[in-house]
């Protein structure tokens, strides 16, 4: 086919129509992200402020953000910094680490052909609901369930059963806030993962199963010989795509608060860069800082080109 | 020795129902936990916010729920804070004009390109192919402090279109459509086609695009919840303050986000609604979304 193909277009040379197909993708494409890619690669090298945007100045903002410099604000923009990308590890981690377990688990419990769970279609359908509500409404949910003072719901709830004598402030501690983000951001993406994972095991072949059945393998063993081995391409993959959008997450560490300003303990990265250019006007620091995630995505990114390039990778959606 | 063996299998087949009750109700704790914070924001929308502040948490629902609706549009009503930062209808329609374009957008060209890549033969295609995968990880969030200069040099600070016409270069989409294409699209079609004189573009409209329609259906559903979702990149470049010009989540931000004049009941009530149309999209289209999150497709 293809070669009949090929044969055919040295007579007529259809080859301007393909040009013609893609163009619409690729201009758009340099437009909204080449350029502002490129945008951003020189705006990393400019001074802050909106009084004197066009002044070079070189490696500077890479420097002070990093290493911190002479004047106390120098300083305290690396300590900034410093503490958004602990905060978006903290944060990520702890997300990932209970939605691992938990989505490996019922994936598991799914897929297993011998004790079957009634309801699994239904299960499946309230479990990924989370994923596609609203963050910004998710936000403001837990907003209203975890408020600071005792008309929060859970406070009140605590507060009636007499567990607690005063209401504990949920969103201004910075463990309680940064729990609660993870469990937020863990409520929200365990569905999907779940059926991430679900999609791997369903690619293994059943008859592996049963040979381990009939070889008397236990429960445990089958799942750590013979379905962690299988699944761990499509782990790694989940792991480094989640470790993407975890890079990212802004929503709901950006809203997760009463007053006015992002907690400490929740800035993120994005919101690091998301602050410095609205706030303060540091485009600077913005754009280096967002030069900063644009390689260390860049570089995640290509682990998971290695593995769509890979014929027999899974492709996922990406988790967070 | 027959007695035994039977009496080893039932035994067996106790413990794996035991097993699978077990689990059942490990997924029932679980779909408690999934709904509950929804369902607390959902019961709370039809109480007052008296009644919240006083007795917390509650099972059934109340009757405040057109109250709490009056109070939300009234223009008086916490000096009109509420109004001037929540407004239903124009939240709709604002997403649903930005979700609903991008979505068009995504989904026909990212065809029309996968097309392109599939069909043709022509130097550099290989290039074109690669570099549509390997940006695919890449989200635009990386770029946004030099996206967001660019708009406001070009004057789209405060305008949609730098909110919809991106959504033409989706490389993830591309990449579902190309993998659709390698499977389930015969190029014998267009050949077929070329012979009976149909024009190149009039083959995609009319015979390609028929073919994508599954594919369709469950890229447009995503790249519609994604662009709805969206708070992002809405709240970066709409800045003037506009009421008519935002969108949903950035009106429930404001409204979550009022600190001076919190009534309970009204703020709950905003959260809903503006949940309200993805969730009965998703449980009308569930079982093609919960099939379709495994086949491809990249949050943005």
């Amino acid at each position: 086919m293809q070669a009949a193909n090929g044969r055919r277009q040295r007579m007529v040379s259809y080859a301007k129509y393909g040009y013609m197909f893609i163009a619409p993708f690729f201009i758009i494409y340099a437009f909204f992200m080449i350029y502002p890619l490129i945008n951003t690669f020189l705006l990393s090298f400019k001074a802050n402020g909106s009084d004197h945007p066009d002044t070079w100045v070189g490696l500077q903002n890479y420097q002070y953000l990093l290493f911190g410099g002479e004047t106390r604000n120098q300083n305290a923009i690396s300590a900034e910094f410093w503490r958004s990308v602990g905060n978006t590890l903290i944060l990520w981690a702890g997300n990932f680490l209970v939605q691992i377990v938990l989505s490996l688990l019922l994936a598991v419990w799914f897929s297993d052909v011998r004790i079957k769970i009634k309801g699994t279609g239904f299960f499946k359908v309230v479990m990924y609901l989370p994923n596609i509500v609203t963050a910004a409404s998710v936000a403001g949910m837990f907003l209203m369930l975890f408020g600071n003072t005792k008309y929060g719901a859970v406070n009140s709830l605590l507060m009636n059963l007499e567990v607690i004598l005063k209401p504990i402030t949920f969103l201004n501690d910075t463990w309680t806030s940064r729990v609660l983000v993870m469990l937020i951001q863990s409520w929200m993406w365990y569905g999907n993962t779940m059926l991430l994972l679900l999609s791997g095991i369903f690619g293994i072949d059943p008859s592996i199963y049963e040979a381990a059945d009939i070889d008397g393998s236990s429960g445990a063993n089958t799942f750590f010989r013979i379905t962690m081995p299988i699944l761990k391409p499509i782990f790694i993959y989940v792991f480094i795509t989640s470790m993407i959008g975890g890079l990212q997450m802004f929503d709901i560490p950006y809203l997760l608060h009463e007053g006015n300003t992002v907690k400490p303990a929740l800035q993120t990265v994005a919101v690091f860069v998301y602050d410095n250019f609205h706030t303060v006007y540091n485009y600077g620091y913005s754009a280096a800082a967002s030069m900063i995630l644009f390689v260390v995505t860049a570089v995640l990114g290509l682990v998971i080109y290695r593995f769509n390039s890979d014929s027999t990778a899974p492709k996922k959606r990406r988790a967070k | 020795m027959a007695d035994s063996y039977n009496f080893s299998t039932s035994a067996y087949r106790r413990k794996i129902r035991m097993h699978s009750i077990l689990r059942f109700i490990f997924c029932l704790i679980l779909t408690i936990i999934s709904l509950i914070p929804i369902y607390i924001i959902l019961i709370n929308s039809t109480r007052d916010s008296a009644d919240i502040i006083q007795s917390g948490i509650a099972v059934l629902p109340d009757v405040h729920v057109l109250d709490n609706y009056a109070k939300l549009t009234s223009e008086t009503f916490a000096n009109g804070s509420y109004a001037r930062a929540f407004n239903l209808w124009i939240g709709y329609r604002n997403s649903l004009i930005i979700a609903g374009s991008s979505t068009i957008l995504s989904v026909f060209f990212s065809a029309m390109t996968a097309y392109g890549l599939t069909v043709y033969d022509f130097k550099g295609k290989k290039f074109a192919t690669t570099f549509i995968l390997m940006v695919m990880m890449v989200p635009t969030q990386v770029v946004s402090t030099g996206f967001l200069e660019f708009m406001a040099t070009l004057g789209l600070l405060n305008n949609y279109i730098p909110l919809i016409l991106p959504s033409i270069a989706a490389p993830a989409v591309v990449f579902f459509m190309l993998q659709y294409m390698k499977s389930s699209f015969p190029l014998d079609i267009v050949e077929a086609a070329r012979i009976d004189g149909c024009g190149e573009f009039r083959t995609f409209m009319q015979i390609a695009l028929p073919i994508f329609k599954p594919a369709f259906a469950v890229q447009a559903i995503f790249a519609f919840v994604a662009a709805w979702n969206n708070y992002y990149t809405p709240s970066m470049l709409l800045v003037n303050g506009d009421v008519n010009m935002k969108t949903m989540p950035m009106m429930v931000a404001g409204v979550t986000g009022l600190t001076t004049s919190t009534d309970y009941g009204v703020t709950n009530l905003a959260v809903i609604l503006s949940i309200l149309p993805i969730v009965i999209i998703y449980l009308l289209l569930s079982k093609f979304i919960v099939k379709g999150v495994a086949l491809g497709a990249v949050k943005g």
